[in-house]
């Protein structure tokens, strides 16, 4: 026997077995139709499971693209100030979170698959529990009147063959789902822990942003500071350009860059 | 011939092309038994294929049940495996 038929023979058994209960035909014909709403819910039940799952990928996947955009005007930053160092760690985190992004971009392709999957298997169950309702009836007055119980169990195994079929599908995306939580999951505590947080949050926190901070404001202090002594702009107290001409005529000639060098 | 795939629906095959369906299942089956997984994937779309191509679609609201039925597009060696055994993938 082949395998297609040893398929669908356990198939056929197993998802009769789930309908084939009551003794009389009228009533196993109302028992499928309240199997196959039951199926409906659930198949609507997978679908909402999976778009969440799918949106939560979703925000994790920005969360991280928005750190390793961060990381990348950081390394910018840093080799703009002539740090190196500061720029290549930058990088080696991005190099680290786009590995973690490639990964979650794939599963985020699985999730959809096996939404647009659930989505169609519940146009599919819905056109025939359309048609079942609409049969149902006809099928219980042609026993009623001709005992016609071949026609009822054809239609019963089509759809507890249609039921196996989409309760498996659900199954599937269940199981998909339940391993993509537990990763979402993880990647979430990462990111409240703080280890992913470091890199992406803004200012404070993350080490390269601290020290970046730390020498743009020391240039910022210079700056200033020259443009005091030279008794340009701001609330420059004209007592100190008074005091001390001749440092303010130096630090002009000088690229205020020169005290920071010093520092790194 | 009517023949199901999975998680795709049912396909109504002509029976001239039954022989050839019964081949490459022959080869899909052979993959399952010895956990060839490259020589599964590609015999398995072969055979998914065939239907498709050789079948014309039912109607989603047809009541049929089928002669045949395929594992889905995607099934791993495992699944299949499952889907042959009593306690499988199939629920009920």
């Amino acid at each position: 026997m082949s395998l297609m038929q040893r398929i669908r023979l356990i198939f056929n058994a197993k998802a009769n077995k789930a309908l084939d209960r009551a003794e009389d035909p009228n009533e196993t014909l109302d028992y499928s139709y309240q199997k196959m709403l039951e199926m409906q819910q659930k198949v609507r039940r997978g679908v909402a499971d999976v778009a969440t799952s799918r949106k939560r990928l979703e925000l994790q996947i920005k969360q991280m693209q928005q750190a390793s955009d961060k990381l990348t005007s950081q390394a910018q930053q840093a080799l703009a100030q002539g740090r190196e160092d500061l720029a290549r760690e930058a990088l080696t985190r991005k190099s680290g979170l786009a590995g973690q992004l490639t990964d979650l971009s794939a599963q985020h392709a699985q999730l959809q698959a096996e939404e647009e999957k659930l989505t169609l298997a519940n146009q599919r169950l819905q056109a025939k529990v359309e048609a079942f309702r609409t049969k149902k009836e006809t099928l219980k007055a042609t026993y009623n009147a001709a005992q016609a119980q071949t026609r009822v169990n054809e239609a019963f195994s089509g759809i507890s063959e249609e039921m196996g079929d989409v309760g498996m599908a659900v199954q599937r995306a269940e199981d998909k789902t339940a391993q993509m939580q537990a990763r979402a999951g993880a990647i979430d505590e990462l990111i409240s822990s703080g280890a992913l947080d470091d890199a992406s949050s803004i200012g404070s926190g993350d080490d390269i942003a601290r020290e970046l901070n730390a020498m743009s404001s020391q240039s910022d202090v210079e700056a200033e500071l020259a443009a005091l002594k030279s008794g340009g702009t701001g609330s420059a107290p004209e007592a100190l350009e008074a005091a001390d001409p001749t440092p303010a005529a130096e630090l002009e000639a000088e690229p205020a860059k020169q005290p920071q060098e010093g520092q790194s | 011939m009517i023949a199901r795939i999975l998680g795709e629906g049912q396909w109504d095959v002509p029976e001239q092309h039954i022989e050839e369906l019964n081949r490459l299942d022959a080869q899909v089956e052979a993959a399952v038994e010895s956990g060839d997984k490259s020589g599964f994937s590609l015999s398995l779309a072969a055979l998914l294929d065939a239907v498709r191509k050789a079948g014309s679609p039912l109607p989603a609201d047809s009541l049929h049940d089928s002669d045949l039925i395929l594992p889905p597009s995607d099934a791993t060696i495992e699944e299949v495996r499952d889907l042959l055994s009593d306690d499988g993938l199939i629920p009920g």
